[in-house]
């Protein structure tokens, strides 16, 4: 295969692992301070239980968090050396305030887990605030640059060279807030529908009304009401990342409907497959001048089609069933927070039904799988561009060979981490039961 | 002096701090190791308890290297991101490991813990070796050009004895400083057994690196002339050096009311020793990055990147000290912490 590839895939196959430990360094401390909140709200002890249970689970997770983004952070320069030439020059900045934001977090995450015993409460909260506020502000000045790759802002090319260097320009680009916007909302929610998917699996084991019962129904509430929120939010905000593709990036949108014609009153195609012999998507439900309403607010919008630009500018047509599942799976978490909350808190109901039980065990691993669906969809959507307009993926690769061995390596390294994470988190939370830690 | 200069000051002052923590934070990992079947001493508990609360925030050193690195001199970033792809890559998944095991080690059951406290020992000890090999590969002697295409001798820097010079000293002075501070660690904590293993450790391991590095100053003679030529104007730097070794060797022998040895001031005296002989180093160095083709001033960033980048530091610096004294007093002062009896 070629190198290329084989490099895509690499780094491709490094942030599919990264982010599945990332989105959690968000979402769970977010969720520990709002446990830790309730807890000195309500002085019920379970809220205070939760959150030192779901620190155990992210001090685990943070010790592949931690090395894999630092894979990350090096494989960036290791593959991409003429991404992370221009990268120095121009947007150096999100880097750089990237680490104060890393030390930030991994000093107050030391200090809330392994002083936790000498802290105030005061000093509790204020740590655990710190941690949370280091994690966003981590993933958020990440996508900067990833907003950065989209919309490159802050510079010109003259001869071939970048010049007039604006490095606040280039930080502020046009579609950094929407996009940042994204993918913390999206990561918040993520963590919250985890922790219910996680209550509600140890529900379902239960027989009757018991004390852990209790337990593990304060965390599913917890987890769909935020969880909830955050969803509204995230399709909310996804809705205006859509029309910021309309306006910057038309050919990655264009991909993503599988639009091949420029036209007004274009309709939108929710579900099947982009067939490119024939320039169609096929199997589609197609809902008549809905695309052009949702990229600007109007029913005349002219949205551009594949047909402007050659095909070797193509983005993958795959993306539009990334997109497709990734606007999904929001619609149905939004829509199961819903049901939840109504049938809990409005006609009052004590139990919840089987089937939505299982619906909310689901919730989790499919906001999980949205973050993926949707990151790959932004990286490969960008193809062949690894800056767009600016520089393609090929110009910024690597030159020394031997890829193809380093992905095998590396293969193997993510396999025995993401298998031993499950046992030790499983080996761990069996030998402290609940249970136990409740009768103290 | 220019904004490179300034510049490469700081990368290097990253690099030292980084070299200081992680030989310390590798070493706590090997120890750990070396003394996990010993049930009747404590130096196992004391190199974890030190290793916990650490390695996270040395490990965010690694990466503000890295980024350092490419924002303050793209230029050097393709040449230096090219030759380092397998060495780099090789660090990186050994790290991950060991930071995974490590965390994981502290959770799991006591069948498992050893041979999670094994691997990240193993590996703690060879990260150090391949990490330092990127200065013998600045040094130019292991890097091709063909057709503008850069590329790394990878045979040739395997069968290279200056290489192993590099390692062996890597090595040496991992097991040195890492005793050493777990022995002044230990003695904090007031616990008289581990102490005496730890400083017999570093009474061991001292010489012993004393001459690992007299050795790499030899081989660069031979493999890098310009490099030696230019560390011979930095002599008295690496006096001092020698005999900032001598005072912090000597001061473990020191006696005192409750014992023998003042690993304080040992402590102190051989970071003094690593500062003073890195900075003659890193000043022979310059104005290579990577010798021959990539200096500070071709490699360096946009000047209005630069000054952005420098405000960030400043701003940053205000905003992160009371938070590292906040840490440093928890795990490091407080005899709460230190006297435990289980880690
Ligand atoms: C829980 C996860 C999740 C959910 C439910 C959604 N998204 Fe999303 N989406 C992401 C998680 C995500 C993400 C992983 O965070 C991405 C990848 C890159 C990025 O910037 O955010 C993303 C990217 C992304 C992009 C591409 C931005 C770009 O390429 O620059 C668009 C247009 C949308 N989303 C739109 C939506 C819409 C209309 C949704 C409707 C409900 C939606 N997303 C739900
Ligand atoms: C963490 C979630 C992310 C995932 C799952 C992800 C996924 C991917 C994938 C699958 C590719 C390969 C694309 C292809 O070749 O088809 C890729 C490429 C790339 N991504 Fe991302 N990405 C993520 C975040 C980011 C961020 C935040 C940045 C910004 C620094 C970024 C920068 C890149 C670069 C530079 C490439 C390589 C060049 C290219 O193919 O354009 N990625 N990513
Ligand atoms: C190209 C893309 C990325 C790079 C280069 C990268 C880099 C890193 C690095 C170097 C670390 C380790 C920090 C440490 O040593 O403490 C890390 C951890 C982390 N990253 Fe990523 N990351 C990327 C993508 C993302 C994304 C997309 C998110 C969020 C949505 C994210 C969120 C986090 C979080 C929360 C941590 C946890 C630990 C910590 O902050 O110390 N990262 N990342």
């Amino acid at each position: 295969m070629d190198e290329l590839v084989i490099a895509r895939s690499l780094f491709g196959m490094t942030m599919g692992v990264h982010i599945i430990y990332a989105t959690l360094g968000v979402g769970l401390p977010f969720m520990v301070l709002i446990a830790e909140l309730m807890y000195q709200k309500t002085k019920d002890k379970d809220y205070a239980l939760m959150a030192n249970r779901w620190t155990k689970g992210f001090a685990v997770l943070l010790g592949v968090a931690i090395p894999t983004g630092t894979i990350a952070g090096v494989q960036l320069s290791l593959l991409w050396p003429g991404f992370m030439e221009v990268v120095g020059r121009v947007i150096a900045l999100p880097f750089q305030i990237e680490i104060y934001a890393f030390f930030l977090e991994a000093l107050f995450m030391s200090i809330y887990v392994y002083a936790a015993d000498r802290l105030s409460p005061i000093m509790r909260i204020v740590s655990v605030t710190l941690v949370a506020f280091g994690a966003s502000a981590s993933a958020i000045l990440i996508t900067n640059v990833h907003a950065f790759q989209g919309t490159p802002d802050g510079f010109e090319i003259v001869d071939g060279k970048f010049v007039n260097i604006d490095p606040w320009e280039a930080f502020f680009n046009r579609s950094f807030f929407i996009t940042a916007g994204h993918v913390t909302v999206s990561a918040l929610m993520t963590g919250a529908f985890v922790i219910a998917s996680i209550a509600a699996y140890k529900m379902i084991r239960q027989r009757g009304n018991t004390r852990e019962y209790k337990f593990h129904h304060k965390a599913l509430m917890m987890g769909l009401v935020i969880g909830g929120i955050f969803s509204l939010l995230t399709s909310l905000n996804g809705h205006e990342s859509a029309q910021q593709l309309y306006q910057y990036q038309p050919e990655k949108l264009a991909a993503a409907e599988g639009l091949f014609e420029t036209q007004r009153y274009a309709p939108l195609a929710i579900g099947g497959y982009t067939d490119k012999e024939e320039r169609e998507v096929k199997w589609a439900i197609e809902v008549p001048w809905a695309l052009s309403f949702l990229s600007d607010d109007a029913f005349d919008t002219e949205v551009l089609g594949l047909e402007e630009w050659p095909e070797e500018e193509w983005p993958p047509l795959f993306v539009h069933t990334l997109f497709n599942s990734m606007v999904g799976i929001g619609s149905l978490l939004l829509l199961l927070s819903i049901v939840g909350f109504t049938w809990y808190k409005i006609l009052k109901r004590k139990k919840f039904p089987r089937w939505l039980m299982w619906g909310f065990i689901a919730t989790g691993p499919l906001a999980m799988t949205a973050i993926e669906f949707g990151w790959i969809f932004a990286c490969t959507g960008r193809q062949p561009w690894i800056i767009y307009h600016v520089m393609k993926t090929e110009e910024a690769v690597t030159t020394s060979g031997n890829i193809g061995l380093l992905f095998v390596l590396f293969l193997i390294v993510y396999i025995i981490l993401m298998i031993s994470t499950v046992l030790v988190l499983r080996y761990y939370f069996n030998r402290n039961p609940i249970s136990e830690e409740l009768d103290q | 002096m220019s904004e490179a200069f300034y510049a490469i000051t700081l990368i290097w002052g990253l690099v030292f701090i980084y070299a200081v923590m992680a030989t310390i934070d590798f070493g706590a990992g090997f120890w750990s190791m070396i003394y996990l079947n010993r049930n009747n001493t404590k130096a196992t508990n004391i190199a974890n308890r030190y290793l916990s609360p650490s390695w996270e925030v040395t490990n965010v050193f690694i990466v503000a290297i890295v980024v350092a690195l490419f924002s303050f001199f793209p230029g050097a970033t393709f040449t230096l991101g090219t030759v380092l792809l397998i060495p780099g890559s090789i660090i990186i998944l050994l790290l991950a490991l060991r930071s995974a095991f490590l965390v994981f080690s502290h959770s799991a059951s006591s069948n498992y813990k050893r041979i999670l406290t094994i691997i990240s020992g193993i590996t703690g000890f060879l990260i150090p070796a391949l990490l330092i090999c990127v200065l013998p590969i600045t040094h130019g002697n292991f890097i091709e050009t063909t057709n503008g295409a850069e590329r790394l001798l990878l045979g040739e820097l395997l069968t290279s004895p200056s290489v192993y010079a590099f390692m062996a000293f890597a090595i040496s002075s991992t097991l040195f400083l890492s005793s050493l501070l777990l022995s002044d660690y230990s003695n904090v904590s007031g616990d008289q057994e581990a102490y005496d293993t730890y400083r017999r450790d570093a009474i061991l391991v001292g010489p012993i690196s004393l001459a690992m590095a007299a050795l790499l100053v030899l081989t660069i003679r031979n493999e890098a002339l310009w490099l030696y030529e230019n560390l011979m104007n930095y002599i008295p730097w690496l006096i001092g050096s020698i005999a900032t070794f001598a005072l912090g060797y000597a001061s473990l022998f020191i006696p005192r009311k409750t014992g023998v040895g003042i690993p304080r001031l040992a402590m102190i005296s051989i970071v003094v020793q690593y500062l003073l002989a890195s900075y003659a180093y890193g000043s022979a160095h310059l104005p290579y990055i990577v010798y021959p083709n990539v200096t500070i001033e071709t490699g360096f960033t946009d000047p209005a990147t630069f000054r952005a980048l420098i405000v960030t530091y400043i701003v940053a610096f205000f905003i992160l000290t009371p938070g590292f004294i906040y840490f440093w007093r928890l795990f490091l002062k407080d005899k709460r912490y230190l006297k435990q009896n289980e880690s």
